[in-house]
């Protein structure tokens, strides 16, 4: 019996640092929120954006802030930092999916083609200026739409090339997977490349919303995005179990009672749905989806029940802060691409990763 | 509680079972045997449901196995596989917890009873000390005893295990099968592959003999273990003696008695 409490005391702990980290996580997202409003080329105090958030959501909260100053907080930044967390969140999570799925911890909305497809998807419609009058500010028409159904048909896509390779779906073969996403991708990012050069006009337009940009996105790109990110965030935490399950390979979930086939495409279909909203909104950002799950499992382990909540909110707390940077590090109010910004901290935190890892492996063998 | 009638089934247009008829009554303890590919690890997993048949049928508890969803299938049949690799990522309880799944509620959520089961049969298996380690830190037979304890952590009706001692030395391996035999005698149908003919017939008062994708031979041990039905299916000659302890017959090989495949092949 003593042994009993003492294991179960330790798996209680196990539990409580996990919801310890995940409430952490949100604190910080919460803490963030208000520190990035007040940050940029017009800089705030952390009280005086309180006040201003506070004040525009209806409270009474101490002394009146600047109008002008208030404007810039709660009409333009507020909406900048909401959009770089959904979409650091809807990242994170369709990259702990698509990763859970393939178990291949370098799988990505990039490895799988989904990324290309909605960047194509989202390139058609600026050129064929079914975007609406300018795709970088304000309406964005169809552009959220052409993304996600290009997201989509690149999933078909690779689906039905990797079972061309015979086999049912149910027996999809990793390999092929992502074998597939790389031809599919690579396909991908060469007709986009034939569309800029086809049209001249365009070619800004859809090479600064490939890199990846909060810059002028407002509240109505959240608007346009935010119910297929909760539904692909619904359908992937619902399937969290699932997940861990996969992770033991196809003959191993079936023999614990997962219809592995069927789990798969809906997991793939709700990370797709999450990726394909973020690159709509924000075009491509790179990393994310790669080092923010990579880091939560290194700290809580693979359990998607933790890593999921956890991934979406430290991927929220990257792309707020990423964007920060983007917009502050140059001088006289200029902007870098976000994802240029993850790059330059992802690729090298990445290879810190990896190094690390093979270090680790060479001195366990 | 297992039923298979005129069995076929196999891999990609390569046929490895033609035409198998068994029938496993509940709480039988039979051992499985057989030359390597002779199509044990098929007929385990089709008898879990978990390679369709391309002729015949399999029934658990008197339904057909086409009728049965995965999860409901996955509460009749425990399955201990033959060889695996830890999941990355995980501890051993978070991995013998996830042989609830097929019990988990509508939100994927495990409940006190599931908790319980995940510790008894982390208890029975002998992982209690292993629950909180990293699963991929296991041994190739600490592993194994894991696997086993997701097994009994998933159900106890049947039990289809498919060389899941090869790994353990020889004390974990009589343990291992000490706890079959008691689980056996609660109730559970056990249905064993084993490689190790002796510790088949000290255990198992049924043997069931596969070779080329039939049953060669089925029936009570102390019926079919015998001097010329083992040279028959393993080609070489073995000498059948009693056990000292409990007088089960016991194989014993005979050096130099091979087909000289090695030697002349």
């Amino acid at each position: 019996m003593a042994a009993k409490a003492g294991t179960e005391r330790k798996a209680g702990r196990a539990v409580c640092t996990a919801v310890a980290v995940v409430l952490a996580l949100a604190f910080a997202v919460l803490i963030s929120l208000v520190l990035a409003c007040g940050l940029g080329s017009f800089p705030a105090t952390p009280g005086e954006t309180l006040r201003a958030l506070l004040q525009a959501a209806g409270f009474a909260a101490g002394e009146p802030v600047d109008p002008s100053l208030a404007v810039v907080i709660v009409d333009i930044r507020l909406a900048r930092v909401v959009l770089a967390g959904l979409t650091g969140a809807a990242l994170a999570i369709a990259g702990a999916a698509f990763q859970g799925v393939l178990r291949n911890p370098l799988a990505d909305a990039f490895t799988l083609g989904v990324s290309g497809g909605a960047a194509f998807g989202a390139s058609l419609a600026i050129l064929t200026g079914l975007a609406g009058e300018a795709a970088l500010s304000g309406n964005a028409g169809a552009l959220p739409a052409c993304a996600l159904a290009g997201a989509l048909t690149a999933l078909a896509l690779v689906l039905g090339l990797s079972r061309a390779g015979g086999g049912p779906l149910s027996g999809l073969r990793r390999e092929t997977l992502v074998l597939a996403g790389i031809v599919v991708s690579t396909f991908l990012s060469a007709l986009i490349s034939l569309l800029k050069s086809l049209d001249e006009e365009s070619v800004t337009s859809i090479v600064f919303w490939i890199m990846g940009s909060f810059q002028g996105r407002g509240f109505e790109h959240a608007a346009l995005a935010w119910p297929y990110m909760l539904a692909g965030a619904v359908i992937v935490f619902w399937r969290a179990r699932e997940l861990d399950v996969l992770a033991l390979g196809e003959t191993q979930a079936r023999m614990l009672g997962l219809e592995a086939g069927r789990s798969r495409l809906w997991l793939l279909f709700g990370a797709s749905l999450l990726s394909g909203a973020a690159v709509a909104i924000s075009g491509v950002i790179g990393f994310v989806g790669l080092v923010v799950p990579h880091l939560i499992r290194l700290l809580l382990g693979a359990g998607h029940r933790t890593l999921l909540p956890a991934s979406a909110f430290l991927g929220a707390l990257l792309l707020i802060w990423s964007d920060v940077l983007a917009r502050s590090v140059l001088p006289g109010g200029a902007e870098l691409p976000v994802g240029v910004v993850t790059a330059l901290i992802g690729g090298p935190f990445f290879c810190l990763l990896l190094a690390r890892k093979s270090l680790g492996r060479g001195g366990a063998a | 509680m297992i039923r298979a009638r005129g069995l076929c089934c196999g891999y990609a247009g390569r046929e490895v079972l033609h035409g198998v008829d068994l029938r496993l009554e509940r709480g039988e303890f039979a051992a499985l045997l057989g030359p390597n590919g002779s199509g044990k690890t098929t007929l385990l997993l089709a008898l879990a449901g978990l390679l369709p048949a391309s002729a015949g049928s399999v029934e658990l508890s008197g339904q057909n196995l086409n009728g049965l969803s995965a999860r409901e299938r996955a509460r009749l049949v425990s399955c201990v596989p033959q060889s695996a690799t830890p999941p990355p990522g995980f501890s051993v309880r978070e991995l013998v917890r996830m042989g609830r799944f097929a019990h988990s509620n509508f939100f994927g959520g495990y409940g006190e009873q599931d908790e319980a089961a995940c510790h008894t049969a982390l208890a029975e298996a002998r992982c209690l000390d292993l629950a909180d380690r990293p699963a991929q830190e296991l041994s190739g037979g600490e592993f194994q005893r894991v696997l086993l304890a997701r097994a009994l952590c998933q159900g106890r009706q049947a039990l289809l295990l498919d060389e899941a001692t090869s790994a353990l030395d020889l004390a974990r391996r009589v343990e291992a099968f000490d706890l079959l035999a008691a689980q056996n005698r609660q109730g559970s149908t056990v249905f064993a592959a084993v490689h190790d003919l002796n510790l088949a017939a000290l255990y198992c008062p049924r043997l069931v003999f596969l070779k080329a994708g039939r049953i060669a031979l089925d029936g009570p041990t102390h019926d079919v273990f015998t001097e010329p039905n083992l040279k028959g299916i393993y080609d070489t000659d073995i000498r059948v003696a009693p056990h000292p302890v409990t007088g089960a017959p016991q194989a014993h090989l005979v050096p130099g008695a091979g087909a000289g495949a090695f030697l002349h092949g």
